[in-house]
């Protein structure tokens, strides 16, 4: 077993997910049997393989340059309004589970 | 005229020659969903408004006499994961039951101002994990072949609707095999563009370094009517590729002949179903008798595929869930007291179990003391897995393989073994992995009936080869 009771209430905290009693013991059986399953990448010898972020860098990027400059394919002008305008007011908060007219509302963040 | 057995071409010149109307399309295709949906379970969310305008839109233009665009008329569904302004979104979670977006998908955009008529929102595995919509918050979707089976996953309802004639064509989404398994599992064409040959802007992110759009469609020209229509750079995902869009449709019918097609044994292994087996080997006899050159290549860290893909996709998702928090938009829990209780309650109540095991799977490897032993690892491996590629494509143009190891298993069948459900994906996740194209094109039937799917992956960027050996391979 590598994932342990307290594994899985601390990651449940990180995750900010609660979980019941029922739901914790069914994710301690899940998580180690992924796990062990996982496992088997330990087989490959990776030390000199770099790792891949992501496959969007393999068109358009300019490896002759440095840092993000590589990347200036994706890049765009910076204009006032940006690519679209921002959402009218009214419309950003019509989704709000509570809001007044001007802010979404949540219950009290510090007790005093 | 049978208006709900049609191809975007015949739909589109129908409505230009006005033997029929966009509106009479849309109406037959609702009344074919009130009549098989309730069974099948396709749609989550009808957008009846929204495509009569647009109906009426293509059907004042013909009228007119205007050349329609090239999906003028053409009633289509688009996968609840894709944004669609004014119309619910769900994602296929109770977390975002009542989510009602304010902008569009940019390839819901696209194939409206090609003239499509959106009818609805196909159900999906909530945020798109899973490979047998079983996963939906809402209801599973069944196999209009049979019932009693799964369409696949996560496009269930994009491929079950394509295949009961409930649209002519759809959206789906790809992150480790979710529009090519569905295609195979319901005797669809179902295509994963190159990673960043769509636009991702309005889709709901599960992984967003695996995620794809692409189509699910009755033939391959229509798959490629599609592709040419929601492909190229969009400034709104600095993701989207600036590469030149060709026309795929022109493409289909040069020859195939002389063209090398990799097969290799990796795909062929231990768990392939038989039948599933011998209908794949007879669909690469049948292109080699096309003019086709088979060729052995080797794919040698495929059975490292699933645990990377599990590591790497969790570990994204959980990353872009946590903007599920109740306050801006999403499902909010009742009777809390504290901004920590209200964020753990909404989602505990919101999301369903094999999102929470992700969420949990995804945290637990990306934080401290396990980043480098799972993620890290994961990604290097990831690098393996693109060379094995990199290597194959430097001798062929394109592979050859299953879709899935299996035809449609029953519902209920791996709902309750997780890891028997993850490998349902073996053949597909390496392409996500990879970012290379694939498609799945039916090649026969097991004794039961149920549809087989052909897999042809390509090489970035390479979608007109895969699509003109699909093509070949259907018209043969």
């Amino acid at each position: 077993m590598k994932v342990t009771d307290k594994d899985v209430a601390y990651v449940a905290e990180l995750a900010n997910l609660e979980l019941t009693e029922e739901e914790r013991a069914g994710m301690l059986r899940d998580l180690n049997s992924i796990l062990e399953y996982v496992d088997r990448l330990n087989e490959l010898d990776t030390s000199h393989v770099p790792p891949m972020a992501q496959v969007s860098d393999r068109y358009g990027v300019d490896e002759a340059k440095p840092g993000s400059a590589r990347f200036a394919y994706a890049s765009r002008e910076d204009v006032l309004e940006g690519l679209r305008k921002s959402l009218p007011h009214q419309e950003a908060l019509a989704n709000a589970p509570d809001a007044d007219e001007d802010f979404f509302r949540v219950p009290k963040v510090i007790e005093r | 005229m049978d208006l709900t057995s049609l191809t975007i071409d015949s739909a589109r010149s129908a409505v230009q020659e006005r033997k029929t109307t966009a509106l009479a399309l849309a109406e037959a295709h609702y009344s074919r969903i009130k009549q098989e949906d309730g069974q099948i379970g396709a749609f989550l969310t009808l957008s009846k408004e929204r495509a009569r305008e647009q109906a009426d839109r293509i059907d004042r233009m013909a009228a007119e006499g205007k050349t329609l665009p090239p999906l003028g008329g053409v009633p289509v569904g688009v996968k609840d994961v894709m944004s669609t302004r004014g119309v619910r979104t769900t994602a296929g979670s109770r977390i975002l039951e009542n989510y009602i977006p304010p902008y569009d998908c940019t390839a819901v955009g696209r194939m409206e101002a090609a003239g499509a008529v959106v009818l609805g929102k196909m159900n999906c595995d909530e945020f798109a994990m899973g490979s047998s919509n079983e996963n939906s918050a809402y209801h599973p979707v069944r196999n209009p072949r049979d019932l009693n089976r799964v369409p696949g996953g996560s496009s269930g309802g994009s491929a079950a609707a394509v295949a009961a004639d409930m649209a002519v064509v759809t959206l789906g989404s790809d992150t480790g095999g979710s529009i090519r398994q569905p295609a195979s599992f319901c005797g669809v064409v179902g295509l994963m563009p190159t990673y960043g040959r769509v636009s991702r802007y309005g889709l709901i992110a599960f992984a967003s370094s695996l995620d794809h759009i692409g189509p699910l469609a009755k033939t391959v020209k229509d798959a490629a009517i599609v592709l040419r229509t929601i492909a190229g750079r969009d400034p709104m995902d600095s993701t989207s590729a600036d590469a030149p869009v060709p026309d795929y449709v022109a493409e289909l019918d040069k020859p195939v002949r002389g063209m090398k097609l990799g097969v290799a044994k990796e795909y062929f292994g231990e768990g392939l179903d038989e039948e599933v087996r011998q209908a794949v080997e007879a669909a690469i006899d049948k292109l080699q008798g096309l003019g086709c050159e088979i060729v052995t290549v080797s794919l040698p860290h495929t059975s490292y595929a699933i645990p990377t893909y599990y590591l790497i996709a969790t570990a994204e998702a959980s990353a872009n869930l946590a903007r599920y928090d109740g306050v801006r938009y999403s499902h909010r829990a009742r009777g809390v007291k504290t901004l920590s209780e209200m964020y753990r309650r909404s989602r505990d109540e919101g999301f369903g179990d094999e999102v929470k095991r992700r969420i949990m799977l995804g945290t637990y490897a990306l934080s401290a003391g396990y980043y480098d032993a799972y993620y890290l690892k994961a990604q290097k491996v990831r690098t393996l897995l693109t060379r094995d590629f990199d290597e194959a494509f430097h001798k062929v143009d394109a592979i050859v393989t299953p879709t899935s190891p299996t035809a449609a298993f029953r519902l209920g069948e791996k709902s309750n073994d997780p890891l028997a459900m993850y490998l349902a994906d073996i053949y597909t996740v390496t392409a996500d992995l990879a970012g290379i194209p694939g498609i799945s094109v039916p090649c026969g039937e097991t004794k039961e009936k149920l549809p087989i799917g052909l897999q042809i992956l390509g090489k970035h960027f390479d979608e007109a080869t895969i699509l003109r050996v699909a093509h070949a391979y259907e018209q043969a």
